[in-house]
This record gives structure tokens, sequence and C-alpha cells, in this order.
């Protein structure tokens, strides 16, 4: 049985990792390749790292520290973060990450995911999507959830996956570092309508959040941050849980 | 030494990351020449069944791996094309094992099958050597084989197909063995085990 996978997703500045909450007070956590290898090591089932750098040495910082991760790492991973060319997706996946994650990108240049998914394959294309609910419908947002774009999530997300995107990273800015919960209205409507998976990302503050992200709206996968940086909740325990409630997940 | 063989569609610096943490002794090659030196061969695989099997004739290396003796490993894509065809692409493999590969039926439930699965051993094979049905291992394709008598374990997802198959010196994975954690890297190591045995 095909198991629903839980994602710790790591934030990155400079090459290290940083905490903080909703970019704020950001502080340092430490050497990204050693939070990782203690997340493989509890029992996540992939990771994202997500660079948050603005400097023009971002993508050189970027790319060494793909490196480094790939060689210690024995799971999947995906890397985003203003990525925008083809050859820049090239250079990642070279240096060993196994997905890049499109999003500001894709809304500017939709082609951009044919142009991917055709030189890579689809399993390679994460498209991610930040989505805000406004009158009754989402809208997408870019550069980290701060502008509006006007376009519909829903009808956004068919067409990522039309243009050859192999997954949907579909974060909730209205849910977002609240931990109230993942917006399981949006990702039931999406999880019935794509057939691509989906990680819900964006309100994880409880287990029980992380099994109605699954159970109650199809999520393939889970995704979150804070829970697992300060240890709120321990990927074990999650795991068991989901266990207990019937939910394959790899123990 | 092991061949990893380096072409367009390979993943290598994944496989290569792998086989550097077990320690191994390995080259990269990109002609028959440089396969020829090689005890085993490493074949991996990614992105579009097509698009690889052409990368793969720019050099020669399809006639060689279908001539080849020695123990080839082949993963992920690099697993599909030792079969006869794929409709991906409507691709022709090297045909070295039975079979065609098909889609996964996307109205039956999400493709790619991407993620966390276990598979069922079908017979005893030295690849799967200390690895038992209840080990996860992670897969992410849209193809698939059917299951045929050459499958040594297969694993289900809207239908079964095969996960490991072995026929005379070619021996194929579906799953990435290099990113399925401590199981992936001992059947990794079973195979080069395999390989200087033999």
């Amino acid at each position: 049985m095909l198991t629903k996978r839980i994602i710790p997703c790591l934030d990155i500045k400079d090459g290290r990792t940083v905490k903080g909450v909703n970019f704020l007070e950001l502080r340092d956590a430490g050497d990204p390749v050693e939070l990782a290898q203690r997340y493989s090591e509890e029992g996540a089932d992939e990771l994202v790292f997500l660079d948050i750098t603005a400097t023009l040495e971002k993508r050189k910082t970027l790319v060494e520290l793909v490196t480094r991760i790939a060689k210690h790492i024995n799971i999947p991973f995906t890397v985003g973060g203003g990525i925008k060319t083809v050859d820049e997706i090239e250079e990642l996946l070279k240096a060993g990450a196994d997905k890049v994650s499109l999003n500001s990108s894709i809304v500017r240049d939709p082609d951009l995911i044919n142009r991917a998914s055709d030189a890579f394959g689809a399993q390679a294309i994460v498209a991610a999507v930040d989505a805000k609910k406004m009158n009754g419908s989402w809208n997408v947002f870019v550069k980290g959830g701060t502008e509006g774009t006007g376009l519909d999530a829903l009808k956004w997300m068919k067409e990522v996956e039309n243009r050859g995107a192999g997954e949907i990273l579909l974060t909730s800015m209205d849910r977002d570092g609240t931990k109230s919960g993942f917006d399981l209205e949006l990702l039931k409507k999406v999880n019935s309508m794509v057939s691509i998976p989906v990680i819900a990302s964006g309100g994880a503050g409880t287990i029980q959040h992380c099994i109605d992200a699954v159970q109650l709206a199809n999520s393939d996968a889970v995704l979150a941050a804070s829970i697992f940086h300060f240890k709120e909740i321990e990927i074990s325990d999650l795991k068991s849980e989901m266990a207990n409630n019937q939910i394959s997940v790899r123990i | 030494m092991i061949a990893l063989i380096k072409y367009k569609a390979g993943n290598i610096a994944s496989v290569s990351n792998a086989l550097d943490r077990l320690e191994a002794d390995y080259f990269l090659a990109e002609t028959p020449e440089q396969l020829d030196s090689a005890d085993g061969v490493i074949f991996p695989g990614v992105g579009h069944a097509w698009s690889a099997m052409e990368s793969l004739k720019e050099n020669g290396i399809d006639e060689w791996l279908k001539k080849t003796k020695k123990p080839v490993l082949g993963i992920c894509v690099g697993m599909q094309l030792l079969f006869e065809s794929s409709s991906e692409g409507n691709t022709i493999g090297l045909g070295v094992i039975p079979g065609s590969l098909a889609k996964f039926d996307e109205s039956k439930a999400k493709v790619p099958h991407m993620g966390w699965n276990t598979f069922s051993k079908k017979s005893e094979h030295p690849l799967l050597k200390g690895i038992d049905s209840s080990e996860f291992l992670y897969f992410v394709h849209s193809y698939y084989a059917p299951d045929n008598e050459f499958a040594v374990a297969s694993c289900d997802y809207i239908n079964p197909f095969i996960a490991v198959v072995a026929k005379d010196n070619y021996f194929g994975v579906q799953f990435h063995p290099e990113k399925s954690g401590a199981t992936g890297a001992k059947i990794l190591k079973n195979f080069l085990d395999f390989v200087y045995q033999n």
C-alpha cells in the first residue's frame, strides 16, 4: 500500500537553516545537513528545502548546499525558492536534488512547467501554489504570499497539472503560521480535481490536523515546518498516531 | 569495478552518492569501451523513456547492453528500458526482458505513483537478500511493467506490477534504491556483493 508522506520543510538563508514565525524574528537554527539527517533518522519520508536568501550570491550557495545534502541524505528531497529557468533547474537536479519546487516563476512564465517537465520528467517538477481565500474562492499569491495575482487557485492547479507538473505543494496563506489546521475545504476540492499528488501545507498545529488533511481531504502528503523544528510534534509520534487511525505510513 | 552508466537521462548524482556511502569502487562510463572493463554495470534512469533510450543510443551503449553477459542493474527508467517496449512515446526498449510498459490508469488513483511502498517477494533472489516484505522503498513512476514470470517481487498500486525483475544477467528495480534509506542501500550492496562473488 502506498503510504502517506510526512515532509518537514527547512527554511534556508545564506546556506543555514533559519527558524522564525512567519518569516519574522529569524534566528539561526544550524546546519541544514545536520537537521536534515536528524529528520531522516526520525522517519521523515521526504524533505523540502526552501531558500529564502535574497542576495545575488544565492544560487551558488544553494547549489553547494544541495550538493552537500545529496551526499548525506538517502531519502528524496525537493529544493525551492526563486528558481526561474530550465538551466537553474538542471544545475540543482545535477547537484542531486530530486525535485524542484517552482512558485512565482511559473505564474509569470507558465510555459516553464512544460519546458522543465519535458526536459527532466514530471516527477522532478513540483508546482508550489500559495492560495488565499477571497470572497468565497481562492486566489494565487506570489512572492512569499505578499502579492496577489488575480488567478483562481483551482483553475491554476488544473493548469499546472495539464502543463506537466508531477506534484502540487499547496499552501494556504490563511492558515500558514496559525497552527489552526489545514484548509480542508480547499484541499478536498483540489484532491478531487487533479490526478497528481498533492502536498498539504499551511496550518499544521496538532497530530489531528495532519490526520484530517489525509483522511478528510485525501491529501497525499503533509508538510510542516515549525511543529517539527520546535519539536512540538515528533515525527515518530505523528506516524504512529496516523497508523492507529488506519492511515498507511512508513514506520 | 562497477561502471555507472553516464548519459543524459541518468540521475548520476544520487546513485554515485549512494555508492560513495557504501564505499564502493565504481567509475562513470560513457562508452562501450569503458563498459568493457567493468565487472558489473548500474544503469540508472529518470524522465521520459523515449529520450532516455535516444541518449543511450548516442554512444552505442544500447547495443553493448543488449549483448553483455555482465551483471546489469537497471534502476527506474533504466529498469523499464530492459523490457521490449513502453507506451511512453512508443519507445522500443532493449528487449532483454519480455514485456511492455503501460501507463497507470489516472482515473483510478493519483499518477505518478509517488512515495514509499512495500513489495511482495515472488522468489528468493540475491538482490533481495536480507530484505523482507515489510520494508519500504521509494517509487516515482507513471508507467509500469505488468507482472510476468521474470518478476522477483511485485508491488500493487492501481494494479499489480513488477517491482524487481531478473532474467539471466539482467536485474531491474522500479523503485529508487539510492533514495530508499537503509533498505535501498542494502539492495545496492547486495548487487555489489553479487557482482564480486561471480
